[in-house]
């Protein structure tokens, strides 16, 4: 509660005035970044006493540890107030980010705090995907340390684009004028090349209170405001309103006959009745005709706002499509891949940085389910071109990205989506990366641009189709995917089951490694990456055959779920046919027809499956052969009855 | 509003827990915002432990009425054959077994996968580490180990069959920031909340208004005339009344900027306080 504005006492006080007062306020969100040293937990801690805004309880537990633990003497230890509130992260709770709130009586504060070290740049990434504004901290006896560099790097991919440069414990420099312009400058050398341009730099001390509240008196050469000045007055969202139009729809609003809207939040831009817009990805043209808001019809409506739109037009829209501007010029081939105008991109293949959030690490081509504003679609990262050193900005080759990895990759997706490069909007260039069985949130990512028009590569619409081909042929076409260890039986039951179909009179085709992997795969090893490749090559040649009518048996190890649900979502319902040819490990060890599990247990074989790369058994397949206890007819009798029923 | 639609849009079978309190109240005229014109696309649970007010039912099923809202009130039938009661059972059992149990009921019975609930960030202490959607388990457990990042605002709301997710849109919002739209909106609230003279007996310590005769009265003693309001409302033998001249919204905004200012009076003295001890201490007090 502000000062200005509390009742002393009077209880004359104007309710409707403070009230105007609240709600004039705006909220800036910020993130304060700098390693244990730089003084973060005691700006912080200033931030919050200083603005009278912290519970009591928390003051009254930070005056006890500074009576304790205190280093400050008689005042109470500033960063032992923002240390005692994260006495959470140490029980093993999982914070990402910790927020504190304050305010003074011209803004509501929300600060992100995220520990500094570099096996949290995730949690710094999130907090500045909601941040406006980076509080970069620097020790002033130290300069610009290698971890300035990459905590400056990690808030500006993620989207804060205004920094303040504070440069902390002044007093220890003896106030030093030479020392600040030095690193000023030395920052802003640094910056400029990762594109942070909007930069304020103050000398500060957070242990005295020196320019963070109150201007002072020791340097009297600096003659910029305080940072909370700044903090306060900083116009971070002014610029929201004039960007383009956005408007991702995250409902259709369809009461009766009569009405028909489309709801969401206005990330960016402006909109008026009567303006013309278009409906991302499909482009279709169309104008506004009602902006409906929380209390009635508006006559425009801005960024911020939560509206529900009617257009003039009976359009196809649903959820996940974007409405924005309509293209300023007719969409030709030589678009760069930045867009025209005020119109979003439509594509499904796209430039991306990506931050790899979880234990287990990216793998190219393997699907991951994508989020963008309100579509949801399957993506895959088809080449990793880089892997970043955070410390050093160094381009590194990679082949997958582990935890807390940032890399530059090109990614498709299953269908067009509209987007932004991140660069011009932050609510429609950001994604994240879903994992399909986890539903762990695995990634995250910034657009940098469109690499391809999705309209450009319209599948040919085929008169002679599937449908055609398979009555031709007199079967149903599907594909028979066997899984298991190797030496569990799979070609030798794959095999014995084509020999049976093919004695029905059906056409068929076996895909196994001794004819995929010395062609179409012999580029390919045994690396997960690989694998992953292998199968996803696989999986479309199955797919083509399919298409081509023919009963496809495909016999492989196969052991990650992903690749095999990422063959099951290729294929039509009911046209995958999972089989788990189930052979313990010690009968597939004791067969060992090739000699493979010899060789694996000397240490001759890497990556081998079930010795030392994991086998993970399907979860749902169609069906299960016990291949160590029946002989091999009796398993194709099985699932010739299940083709059969 | 943003939170509620994406709520709506990803899940099968969304609920919003309807307690009749003022946060649920603002909750639900934000979720009707939210769909206007359209009616609101989910339920709302409310779960009656057959202790609340008598107003609040009133309240609520006027509510429902007037707007044609789809209410389910559940009870746990099995406490109510126990008779499970907040006053020989104690709070505890009562809360447990009346609330807690009966929403998990309710939830798995009607296979709800989303429920929204009024949860306040000032409420409890451990704000910093709220998300906005809480993951559950099929047992209904929270891991906190296991909860995700939440990024831009890119909601993860993929989960396997049998679990659910808990999401507080209201998380960022204070006790004053739920009155001040109170007010600028009109939301309709109970008139429990508003001062007015009531009959009061001393219970547990506690200022209770006798809502029926269900609570015991002492030797006799007759519940005397109070003019109180509630800052919560629940089972009326639990919930404690304070002593107030507010009769209006505008009022119980004032009294909570007054209540404020004596906060911070209290922490000055705290302030000397550590003065004097440090003082002590140089003097070689301990």
């Amino acid at each position: 509660m502000p000062d200005t504005t509390s009742p002393t006492g009077t209880p004359a006080i104007d309710i409707d005035a403070f009230l105007d007062a609240q709600d004039a306020k705006d909220q800036l969100r910020f993130l304060t970044c700098g390693s244990v040293d730089d003084g973060k937990s005691t700006l912080l801690g200033r931030l919050l006493y200083d603005s009278k805004t912290i519970f009591e309880d928390q003051l009254s537990a930070a005056e006890t540890e500074s009576r304790k633990f205190g280093t400050q003497g008689d005042q109470v230890d500033l960063a032992l107030l923002v240390d005692g509130l994260q006495a959470e992260r140490e029980q093993g709770i999982t914070i990402d980010v910790a927020y504190r709130f304050f305010e003074t009586d011209k803004r509501k504060f929300i600060a992100a705090d995220t520990p500094g070290h570099e096996q949290y740049t995730r949690n710094m990434a999130t907090g500045a995907s909601t941040a406006e504004l980076a509080i970069i901290l620097i020790d002033a006896r130290k300069g610009v340390l290698t971890q300035t560099k990459r905590h400056s790097y990690i808030v500006g991919q993620f989207g804060i684009r205004h920094v303040i440069l504070a440069v902390n414990k002044m007093d220890l420099v003896g106030y030093d004028r030479a020392v600040f312009d030095a690193i000023v400058s030395d920052y802003k050398d640094f910056a400029g090349k990762i594109g942070l341009t909007d930069i304020r730099a103050i000398p500060l001390s957070a242990l005295t209170g020196e320019n963070v509240f109150t201007p002072q008196t020791e340097m009297p050469w600096y003659d910029g405001p305080p940072l909370m000045e700044i903090l306060e007055t900083i116009d971070v969202r002014g610029d929201l309103a004039a960007e383009p139009f956005r408007f991702p729809v995250q409902w259709v609003n369809r009461p009766n006959l009569d009405f028909r809207g489309f709801s969401g939040l206005i990330p960016s831009g402006t909109v008026a009745v009567g303006d013309p817009v278009a409906v991302y990805p499909a482009e279709t043209a169309s104008r506004v005709t009602r902006i409906v808001g929380p209390s009635g019809d508006l006559d425009r409506a801005v960024a911020g706002q939560s509206v529900t739109l009617v257009l003039a037009d009976e359009i196809d829209v649903s959820r996940g499509d974007l409405i924005a501007p309509a293209p300023a010029a007719p969409a030709d081939a030589g678009d760069n891949g930045n867009g025209n105008g005020e119109a979003p991109l439509s594509a499904d293949q796209f430039a991306a940085h990506i931050l790899w959030m979880d234990q287990e690490e990216m793998l190219p081509e393997r699907s991951y389910i994508i989020r963008f504003a309100t579509a949801s679609a399957q993506a895959r990262v088809t080449d990793l071109t880089h892997r970043l050193d955070v410390n050093t900005l160094d381009k590194l080759a990679a082949k997958t990205l582990g935890l807390n990895e940032i890399g530059y990759c090109k990614m498709a997706i299953d269908r067009a989506v509209a987007f932004d490069p991140f660069g011009r909007s932050r609510a429609t260039g950001a994604f994240v990366l879903i994992d399909r069985f986890t539903n762990a949130t695995v990634g995250a990512g910034v657009v940098d641009f469109a690499l391809r028009r999705a309209s450009n590569i319209a599948w040919h619409d085929m008169k002679v189709d599937r449908a055609l081909r398979s009555r031709a042929l007199g079967q149903t076409p599907r594909m028979l995917w066997f899984t298991g260890l190797s030496g569990a039986g799979k070609s030798t039951i794959a095999d014995r089951l084509e020999q049976r179909l093919q004695a029905a009179g059906k056409h068929t085709y076996l895909l196994d490694g001794d004819n995929v992997r010395h062609g179409l795969n012999k580029d390919l090893g045994f690396t997960d990456r690989d694998r992953v490749e292998n199968i996803r090559r696989v999986a479309e040649v199955g797919r083509l055959m399919v298409d081509a009518g023919l009963i496809t048996l495909v016999s492989f190890i196969s052991p990650f779920r992903s690749e095999r649900e990422m063959a099951r979502a290729l294929m039509d319902e009911g046209e995958f046919v999972e089989i788990h040819v189930d052979t313990p490990l010690e009968i597939c060890e004791r067969r060992d027809p090739k000699g493979l599990y010899k060789k694996a247990r000397s240490g001759k074989l890497k990556n081998f499956t079930g010795i030392d790369s994991d086998y993970e058994p399907p979860e749902n397949p169609e069906l299960v052969l016990k291949a160590g206890e029946k002989s091999v007819d009796q398993l194709v009798d099985q699932i010739l009855e299940y083709l059969n029923r | 509003m943003h939170i509620i639609r994406e709520v709506a849009a990803e899940f099968r079978h969304p609920v919003m827990l309807y307690s009749i309190g003022k946060d649920s109240a603002v909750m639900l005229h934000l979720a009707m915002k939210a769909f206007a014109p359209g009616k609101l696309p989910f339920p709302l649970l409310h779960v009656d432990t057959k202790w609340k007010f008598r107003e609040m039912i009133e309240f609520r099923d006027q509510l429902a009425k007037d707007h044609g809202l789809d209410l389910i009130v559940h009870t746990n039938q099995d406490g109510l054959k126990r008779g499970v009661n907040p006053i020989t059972f104690g709070s505890k059992v009562h809360t447990d077994v009346m609330k807690t149990d009966a929403l998990k009921q309710a939830l798995d019975a009607h296979k709800f996968d989303a429920a929204f609930g009024g949860a306040r960030r000032d409420e409890e202490k451990s704000r910093a580490k709220e998300r906005i959607f809480s993951f559950r388990t099929a047992n209904h457990r929270w891991d906190p180990k296991n909860q995700r990042p939440e990024l831009w605002n890119l909601y993860n709301t993929r989960i396997a069959p049998g679990e659910s997710v808990r999401v507080f849109p209201l998380s960022n919002w204070t006790e004053l920031d739920i009155w001040q739209y109170i007010y600028r909106e009109n939301v309709p609230i109970p008139s429990l909340y508003l001062a007015k003279e009531r009959p009061i007996v001393r219970f547990n310590g506690m200022l209770i208004m006798r809502d029926d005769e269900r609570l015991p009265l002492e030797d006799g003693k007759e519940p005397e005339m109070m003019k109180v309001r509630f800052r919560t409302l629940g089972c009326y033998p639990l919930t404690g009344a304070v002593r107030s001249e507010a009769e209006t919204v505008k009022d119980i905004i004032l009294e909570l900027l007054q209540s404020r200012t004596s906060e911070r009076e209290g922490r000055a003295i705290d302030k000397d306080q550590i003065g004097s001890m440090e003082k002590k201490k140089q003097e070689g007090y301990f």
